[in-house]
């Protein structure tokens, strides 16, 4: 996997273990389980725009997708938690390859312009399946996680879970990224007619990387699910599938330890903004502009250049 | 190596906050000040710092100041739930006030009820504070529309006038006006869809027969095409549900059918608002809406008990914020109030303002209505908020 | 009312919301012809519209055709302004930056239209006062035909310029080849700044067409810019005439589906009309597939 990121790798989890006994409360920590719940969604949709170089404008739709079963099947159906999980990944990687398949043997970025109808497509479902999904009213009363009896309800223990995964999630990325498919794909980002030219199937791979990106989604969507009890659908609408990939391209897009910085920052930086009220906006998007026109290939790229600048000082 | 350092620092150096803290009694207060709610969150954002004005100015509560403390949901669950959190942890509120829509509100009863933290919201759906069991004992009866509540949440009230009261209200006016075939059009968006439910649900009681039922959505610009249908339907009167600027549309869209006087439209208690006949351009004459009192508090009764309340309400919100008032403010104004009857009466204690709210609240009068709040119903009032009232010469005027 | 009336009343309607997807749609094309850049910044040119005249009629008290022209020419300088210093320095970075950056400056532009104008919708009075018209049983206002109006102007106003003007036609060079056109002499730079600039200008004027019709709010821009979009590609992306005659179908579409079908899936619609012709012509109707194969996008 790399030394490098086994060490950071390594530092992360002992830091986010320790975190709950460092700071106390839950509003720190339902700030941090929302991270780590960004933070999956976005080490997926990293793998696929930074490695396998495809854009997806409506990924919040596959949040959505593992969110609603999660919600639904248990709430409506009297499904279990776990069935309901194994369902939205199902659905989710069905759906993935639904989109990826047709669009994805075409050169060019077509899987961004489907993404995006697709990402529309499934929020106008959720609002009009009353019955179902409780339309824009949402749905309430979703069950916390619960294994064997030890319940997954606190701020403490969410946390745990959520970050548990993230991790797991991270150390799989890792692998894939540093394995012979991880070289295939970053074949494929820098000329597609190279890779083809080399042996690599290349749209399987780009179908491949989808759909793990979406089932990455899946998971995060149903972790938000059991978090919040209550789901409605703007909470998977465009424009949060516009928030993930602003995560994904501020923080580095080409790096997962960028996404995930992009993931921590732009989960933060409203909480910081509170303060300063009817200006929020105003400055949130000053603040992405100046990171885009001053960074533009992100965060951890742009700190890393300071960094080395100020040590030639 | 050096990336992933600098990476997470940041993060960790990103999670430091300070926070000072002083003697005040602190309420908490979250609106959806932006986002898509937010013709709901401003007005009661507003109200919130007149109202801690006024209250200060005159001494606070025994000497002591209130700080109502105000975050913006943005109309999303997600940081409704955040601020929630920030504000009982890390501010230390004694009550929580919200938030605007109810999808917010019920995502933020949990935590309240976790931290036993008594909460009013300013949202509309009796879910909010009916117990899930009872919500769904009330709907498998066999009359559903004659069921009331048994059982409440302990710690959460409400003081908005569930939709509900409203299409009561304008059933009954329909009743008188022998109208038993109407059309409904509605917004595909929470406060449109609740309408929508109880249009449907209370039409049986009323004998009224639902003859069209069109939806359009929230960003919607042109409602021509439903408004259309029902005009070649045999509908008598066309009620629309929403708020916001659809609700001007479906109005001017109305109007250039020329749909008035063969088929008068109804509109939900959203209409409320000045704004609203302006931007008609003189379509909305002839429009009829259930109205709470404080948007013509000049001309209510004045034996009416809440005539007093609105009518300073009214006067100084205008005054201070040079727009008209609304109704949703003064939901905030109600909460507001109440609470600081309650602290009043027994001081900074989040058990004793509980019990306050759910036993001394009788006869109170709000903006909104008389609360009469009792351990069986916390949400205090029911369809007296409402009068029926049309648009005449762009003026809020009784309905004949 | 008969059937054949509600048809026709449908049709109109989808005509005139059409209208404006068609100049949305258009505004897109001329920059990513130029830039292959798609602006998701495009709706904001549109509310900018409606709002700046808002404010030059009703607050300045100016006349129709004093405020049109300069309502015009404010948001071409906001569009040329937004060239300038967020696409320029960035014309080097990735693509997906570019786009993204678009995307920050509509959430800027869309901060900064709450700041000024707040949260309410604005209306103007319609161009020209007066009862709507009866055609054959259905209502049309007199203002959709401003509407339509002004879009058939637009129409022949950019073929001309894209096919007889120099700069015009040089701007086309652009898009094919862009070191050739500056081989040739063309100065790209300037190139791409008035794409921007006539994009944003278009913008403005379907803005100020349609606020008397449906009223403008600062948040109206991204549903806009998501319709107008799937207008682009549907007419085939760069294709300038393909984006009006997209945007006409899908605004039509959608009126018809709401009218006789369900009115809740309207929105629905434009998106999949956008994956029907994903799978069976991804260049769009009027786009061809070698072009569309040797292009970045």
């Amino acid at each position: 996997m790399g030394k490098e990121n086994i060490r950071t790798l390594f530092i992360l989890t002992i830091c986010l273990g320790i975190f709950p006994f460092f700071i106390r409360g839950d509003y720190y920590l339902s700030i941090m389980i929302f991270i780590g719940i960004n933070a999956i969604t976005v080490m997926g949709l990293s793998l696929l725009m930074g490695y396998a170089g495809q854009i997806s404008l409506g990924h919040a739709a596959f949040l959505g997708i593992g969110a609603y079963c999660s919600g639904v099947l248990p709430v409506k159906f009297g499904f279990s938690i776990f069935t309901a999980f194994l369902c939205g990944l199902f659905l989710s990687a069905i759906m993935a390859m639904a989109i990826a398949i047709p669009t994805l043997k075409l050169k060019g970025h077509y899987l961004a312009v489907a993404t995006l109808g697709f990402g529309e497509i499934i929020y106008i479902i959720f609002n009009e399946l009353l019955e179902i999904t409780g339309g824009p009213s949402g749905l309430s009363g979703i069950p916390s996680i619960h294994f064997f009896g030890y319940s997954f309800k606190g701020g403490v223990r969410y946390f745990y879970l959520v970050w548990a995964i993230a991790i797991l999630l991270l150390i799989f990325s890792l692998n894939v990224i540093h394995s012979r498919i991880g070289r295939a794909l970053r074949a494929v980002h820098g000329s597609e007619i190279a890779a083809e030219a080399m042996g690599v199937n290349v749209s399987q791979f780009k179908i491949q990387v989808f759909v793990l990106s979406a089932l990455y989604a899946s998971v995060a969507g149903s972790l938000y699910a059991h978090f919040i009890t209550f789901i409605s659908p703007p909470t998977f609408g465009l424009f949060v599938s516009i928030l993930l990939l602003m995560m994904v391209v501020i923080g580095g897009g080409v790096s997962i330890w960028g996404a995930l910085l992009g993931a921590g920052i732009l989960t933060i930086l409203p909480e910081y903004l509170r303060a300063f009220k009817d200006f929020d906006i105003l400055i949130y998007g000053i603040i992405l502009m100046a990171i885009l026109l001053f960074m533009p290939e992100g965060i951890l790229k742009g700190l890393t250049v300071i960094v080395k600048w100020i040590k030639k000082k | 190596m050096k990336k992933s350092w600098i990476a997470f620092l940041t993060m960790v150096l990103c999670t430091v906050f300070i926070s000072p803290g002083w003697a005040a009694h602190k309420i908490g207060f979250v609106a959806s000040i932006t986002g898509p709610a937010s013709w709901l969150g401003e007005p009661q954002k507003n109200t919130a710092l007149m109202l801690q004005e006024w209250i200060n100015a005159a001494g606070g509560i025994k000497g002591v100041p209130i700080e109502i403390m105000i975050e913006d949901s943005k109309g999303m669950e997600a940081d409704a739930v955040l601020a929630t959190k920030k504000l009982i942890e890390k501010d230390h509120v004694l009550v929580v006030i919200g938030s605007s829509t109810t999808g917010e509100s019920m995502a933020m009863v949990p935590i309240c009820e976790g931290a036993e933290t008594p909460m009013i919201s300013m949202a509309a759906a009796l879910s909010i504070v009916t117990p899930e069991d009872e919500t769904k004992r009330m709907e498998a009866s066999a009359t559903p529309w004659l069921e009331v509540p048994k059982k409440q949440r302990h710690l959460i009230f409400k003081v908005a006038p569930p939709d509900a009261s409203a299409v009561e209200k304008i059933y009954i006016y329909c009743q008188a006006k022998k109208i038993n075939k109407v059309a409904i059009i509605t917004v595909s968006a929470g406060f449109g869809v609740e309408g929508r439910r109880q249009l449907k649900r209370l039409a049986p009681k009323y004998g009224i027969e639902i003859v069209a039922d069109e939806l359009y959505g929230p960003r919607d610009t042109d409602m021509t095409v439903q408004l259309t249908k029902i005009k070649a339907s045999p509908a008598q009167a066309v009620i629309n549900w929403s708020v916001g600027p659809t609700q001007v549309i479906v109005t001017k869209n109305w109007n250039d059918l020329g749909m008035r006087g063969k088929i008068p439209l109804i509109q939900s208690h959203g209409f409320g608002s000045k704004s609203n006949i302006k931007l008609a351009a003189g379509a909305a004459e002839g429009v009829i809406t259930p109205l709470g009192r404080v948007l013509y508090a000049e001309k209510v009764d004045p034996k009416n008990p809440q005539k007093e309340v609105i009518l300073k309400y009214k006067t100084e919100y205008e005054k201070r914020y040079k727009s008209d008032v609304s109704t949703f403010g003064g939901h905030a104004y109600d909460a507001i109030m109440m609470v600081v009857d309650a602290l009043k009466a027994v001081g900074p204690d989040k058990k004793q303002i509980r019990d306050y709210l759910e036993t001394k609240i009788r006869n109170w009068p709000g903006t909104g209505g008389m609360y009469n709040m009792s351990p069986v119903d916390h949400t205090g009032f029911g369809a007296d908020g409402f009068e029926m009232i049309e648009v005449v010469k762009g003026e809020w005027e009784f309905a004949k | 009312m008969t059937l054949f009336s509600q048809i026709l009343q449908f049709l109109f309607t989808g005509l005139t919301i059409g209208s404006i997807y068609s100049m949305v749609g258009l505004g897109f094309n001329i920059i990513y012809n130029a830039t292959t850049v798609l602006n998701l910044a495009q709706g904001e040119f549109v509310m900018f519209g409606g709002l700046i005249m808002v404010f030059l009629t009703a607050v300045l008290k100016l006349p129709l055709f004093i405020g049109f022209p300069l309502t015009v020419i404010a948001v071409t300088a906001i569009g040329a302004l937004f060239e300038r210093f967020a696409i320029h320095p960035l014309r080097n970075a990735s693509l997906l930056t570019l786009i993204i950056v678009t995307i920050a400056a509509s959430i800027l532009f869309r901060g900064i239209a709450m700041f000024i104008w707040g949260k309410d919708p604005y209306s103007l009075p319609p161009f020209t006062p007066g009862a709507p018209v009866m055609i054959g049983g259905a209502v049309i206002m007199l203002q959709t035909f401003w509407v339509l109006g002004t879009t058939l102007a637009i129409v022949v106003l950019m073929t001309l310029f894209f096919g007889k003007t120099i700069v015009g036609k040089a701007m086309s060079a652009c898009s094919f080849n862009p070191m050739a056109a500056s081989l040739m002499g063309i100065h790209v730079r300037k190139m791409i700044l008035t794409s921007f600039a006539l994009s944003a200008g278009l913008g403005a004027v379907a803005g100020i067409v349609i606020t008397p019709i449906s009223l403008m709010d600062y948040d109206r821009g991204p549903m806009l810019a998501v319709k107008g979009f799937c207008a682009a590609v549907l007419g085939g992306l760069g294709v300038g005439y393909g984006a009006v005659l997209g945007g006409f179908i899908i605004g039509i579409l959608e009126s018809l589906t709401a009218g006789l079908v369900h009115s809740g899936f309207k929105d629905a619609v434009a998106l999949v009309i956008l994956l029907f012709i994903l799978c069976f012509k991804p260049s769009g109707i009027f786009g061809s597939e070698e072009v569309s194969k040797v292009k970045k996008f």
